[in-house]
């Protein structure tokens, strides 16, 4: 499936994400997965949450910078080779994953990866019916 | 016992001085006149002709340069010479990207190198001395004037040029140096490094010559407990040729000008009048020997104070102190001038905000050049790797424009700190 990540850059000093954090809650928010780039200086916080448009729109708001970007969220089975298989499925497309991560939990047995790759609608498209 | 390279010259009468600094400056301004016209423009806009000038008491009435003249005038606007005659061109950092570009003659670079021999010799250099030249040797003036000046004096030289520290000190140990010529900075951190790898007996420096940028009489003494030495300071600018303009007797109280090629003008920098001896304003130049670029009445920009105090050396020259601060923005970071329009109109055409920070700091002694800028909707990215690609293409682009490195931190919008509304440019951290 695909959804829409938000990007949000933060200077690395305290209280930076929490910042972010605090807005989400107060907005009622849910974050459904979350990853951090980052160098000595900065980084960059990657969200999925139940509302981007409405959390762009607050983040916005208070100053920060966000950059929606389309990304694929795909279930992977929570047993052992069970993301191998995934990733396998991709190599033979020949699909460069730039960075992937975990949503938070699982559902009905599956865990759920999300992926940023080039295009979105041909990993969608690889990876439906795979699981 | 001081020595002179040039005695006759260097301990000349005040009213011998005088005498070559009205003929040479009535010459020059013939010569100027004949072949600049942009500056016989700026003296017929003043209403001056060349007649008007018939010693050093009338200078004042000719028309100031400035570096945005030079900026304008780039590249052979002030050429007084024709390219076929002239030898060697130097250069340095200029406002908004425009170099300075400045010309010489053979005879130009002789007497530019007259008064670096001057400097070493004041620094007790003789034939038998290694001078170990660390200046950066290119466009750069400090290495070619040292090292010509070192030649005349006869100095063995070594034209180590700066940076590959172990190199450094493997020669000055190898080869014996016995006068180190540097930025102060670097020879700071030579020092360091001397003291760190247990060396200082292996070295048989005796003096330094130490310039191109600010350095406090606490740096002095401590440089020269680090090395055993006697640490000389020297003073110059490329516009009026490279180092040794001015430079440092065993007095240790001040730079001789070198006044049968430059008369120097203190002026109050906001009216551009000529203050009296001993009041501390705007150092001014005219060079009166100079025959390929010769400026008249230049604003250096340092402010500073002469005297003609009679000094323990013997020279009668008048002394400058160290410069006390500039009246306009530029930074020397490293030995370079840094000015903050330079990098912000390497922001600008990198796409990046007007709103910056520049922060200067001195860390281990050696200068160090960070530049804040805010990251922008546009220039951000999901992707950690395209922002470190965008951030190498400005670190090169301010490279290509400095000449030196800077850093480049991002930061989020908003943050750089603002007084009155107005944007704090500079915060320059540097205990001089």
């Amino acid at each position: 499936m695909t959804i829409v990540q938000l990007s949000v850059f933060l200077e690395n000093r305290a209280g930076q994400l929490s910042s972010v954090t605090e807005l989400l809650a107060q907005n009622s928010v849910d974050m459904q997965a979350l990853n951090i780039a980052e160098t000595a200086d900065y980084g960059v916080l990657r969200l999925i949450v139940d509302a981007p448009l409405k959390a762009a729109a607050l983040l916005r708001e208070q100053g920060f910078i966000v950059r929606e970007t389309p990304v694929v969220q795909a279930p992977v089975p929570d047993r052992p080779g069970g993301l191998n298989c995934v990733l396998r499925t991709i190599a033979e497309a020949e699909i460069d994953i730039e960075y992937m991560y975990s949503v938070l939990g699982q559902r009905n047995g599956l865990a759920y990866m999300v992926f940023r790759v080039a295009d979105v609608e041909r990993l969608d498209a690889v990876l439906s019916g795979v699981v | 016992m001081e020595r002179y390279y040039q005695p006759e010259i260097e301990c000349a009468s005040r009213e011998q001085i005088l005498a070559w600094q009205n003929e040479r400056l009535v010459k020059q301004v013939r010569h100027v006149w004949e072949n600049v016209p942009y500056y016989r423009r700026k003296m017929e806009e003043k209403g001056v002709a060349p007649e008007d000038i018939r010693g050093v008491e009338d200078l004042h009435r000719l028309p100031f340069l400035t570096k945005d003249d030079l900026r304008e005038a780039y590249p052979y606007g002030l050429l007084a010479k024709p390219l076929a005659d002239c030898v060697r061109i130097q250069s340095t950092s200029g406002t908004t990207g425009r170099r300075v570009v400045a010309f010489y003659t053979q005879h130009d670079v002789d007497l530019w190198e007259d008064c670096c021999a001057r400097a070493v010799m004041a620094a007790g250099g003789t034939s038998e001395d290694v001078c170990h030249v660390s200046y950066g040797y290119g466009l750069f003036t400090g290495g070619p004037g040292l090292n010509g000046g070192s030649h005349k004096v006869g100095c063995l030289t070594l034209p180590m040029s700066s940076g590959n520290t172990d190199r450094q000190l493997q020669f000055m140990v190898d080869l014996g140096s016995t006068i180190l010529c540097c930025t102060p900075s670097y020879a700071a951190y030579l020092a360091e490094s001397i003291h760190e790898r247990g060396l200082r007996d292996q070295i048989r420096l005796k003096a330094g010559i130490f310039g191109a940028e600010a350095w406090s009489e606490e740096m002095r003494r401590d440089i020269e407990a680090k090395l055993g030495i006697k640490a000389y300071d020297i003073y110059g600018l490329t516009e009026t040729s490279g180092p040794g303009v001015a430079f440092e007797c065993s007095a240790q109280t001040g730079m001789h000008i070198n006044e049968d090629h430059f008369i120097a003008e203190i002026i109050d920098p906001d009216t551009g009048e000529v203050l009296p001896e001993g009041t501390k304003g705007e150092l001014v130049f005219s060079s009166i020997t100079k025959e390929a670029f010769p400026l008249l009445r230049y604003r250096t920009r340092d402010i500073c104070v002469l005297t003609r105090e009679k000094c323990a050396c013997g020279r009668t020259h008048v002394k400058m102190c160290k410069p006390m601060g500039r009246s306009d923005d530029m930074l020397i970071v490293k030995g370079v001038n840094v000015f903050p329009s330079q990098i912000e109109t390497v922001l600008l055409e990198q796409g990046y905000p007007a709103n910056y920070q520049i922060i200067v700091d001195r860390v281990n002694n050696s200068d160090t050049l960070e530049v804040m800028v805010e990251m922008t909707p546009e220039n951000f990215s999901d992707s950690l790797g395209a922002i470190t690609e965008m951030e190498k293409g400005l670190v090169a682009a301010l490279k290509a424009m400095l000449g030196i490195y800077a850093k480049v931190r991002l930061v989020a919008p908003k943050t750089i700190a603002r007084s009155e509304g107005k944007a704090v440019r500079v915060i320059d951290k540097r205990k001089i």
